[in-house]
């Protein structure tokens, strides 16, 4: 499927009005999917089907969004920050976000920011392109 | 007690899709308030009939073993109103199903017309990301939905009590 990144972010942006009943414009490729767009937790797993139906792709569990399942263990978090290797863990799963930032003040309670638009189209870019 | 608010399964192929049927009838008290002179069903309980109808058909895919809980409401668009002496019709389909989740579409039709679209989200909440621990007894499937079921999945139940 020969799709460019355009193209895959304005599919991603008909999911995410759809599954989060908010308007185009506010789907930006910096939008955060929590903070800016207003998910919550079950609303990660309707965006993984949705994605899944509109691409035709397959996406594993906690490949796209891991971080939640990270958060239960003690090697990586310690007193509500990631730990070196929970930021190394981090880096490893999702390659296709940008954690410059984040790793100055690893606080868990912004890993939410670290999902954004953006992310999830260079996900679902590198998951087209590896087809 | 569980609230059973559809009659009977008509189809039910499991883990794929299933469809349901609800006779609605003004002895139902609500519809007396709702509204005073113009009774109609309300549409938060046609939400609910496609709840049970999909719910029961997710709840079935994973043997009963799970606690499926609606967890979100995807799309809810009405086309009509359902008035009493009605009988809806419930399609339900499992569009996406994985350990922690599932995902369906549903159509509500009345005589092939249609009535509404509604697609929801339910959790298999012992999966649940976050690690909450629930008591340990299916409070969700106690043996009253899966007795909607039994019939229409052994096969031949219905159609057996027509030759009696």
């Amino acid at each position: 499927m020969a799709m460019s990144r355009d193209d895959v972010f304005k599919e991603v942006q008909e999911v995410l009005v759809d599954a989060l009943g908010v308007d185009d414009d506010e789907v930006t490729l910096d939008a955060t999917l929590m903070g800016d767009l207003g998910a919550e937790s079950i609303d990660f797993l309707d965006i993984v089907f949705r994605l899944e139906k509109a691409f035709g792709i397959k996406i594993p569990r906690e490949e796209l969004f891991p971080a939640e399942s990270m958060m239960n263990n003690p090697e990586f978090v310690k007193n509500g920050k990631l730990t070196e290797l929970g930021l190394r863990e981090l880096r490893e799963k999702v390659p296709h976000t940008d954690i410059t930032e984040f790793q100055n003040d690893p606080d868990i309670n912004k890993l939410g920011d670290l999902f954004t638009v953006g992310a999830i189209v260079n996900y679902v870019d590198s998951k087209l392109n590896a087809a | 007690m569980r609230w059973i608010w559809i009659d009977k399964f008509v189809a039910f192929d499991s883990g794929k899709c299933a469809s349901a049927i609800k006779n609605v009838t003004l002895a139902e008290e609500h519809l007396h308030d709702h509204f005073p002179g113009f009774p109609m069903m309300p549409e938060t309980l046609m939400i609910e009939a496609m709840a049970q109808t999909a719910g029961i058909l997710v709840g079935q895919a994973m043997d009963f073993k799970e606690k499926v809980i609606l967890a979100k409401i995807r799309k809810a668009v009405f086309h009509d109103f359902v008035r009493p002496g009605d009988t809806i019709r419930l399609d339900a389909q499992i569009e996406s199903i994985t350990q922690e989740a599932a995902g369906t579409t549903g159509r509500i039709t009345r005589d092939g017309q249609p009535i509404a679209e509604v697609d929801l989200m339910f959790s298999h909440i012992d999966q649940n990301l976050a690690g909450k621990t629930f008591p340990k007894e299916n409070f969700v499937f106690t043996g009253m939905f899966e007795s909607l079921v039994r019939d229409i999945i052994a096969g031949g139940a219905p159609a057996e009590s027509e030759h009696r």
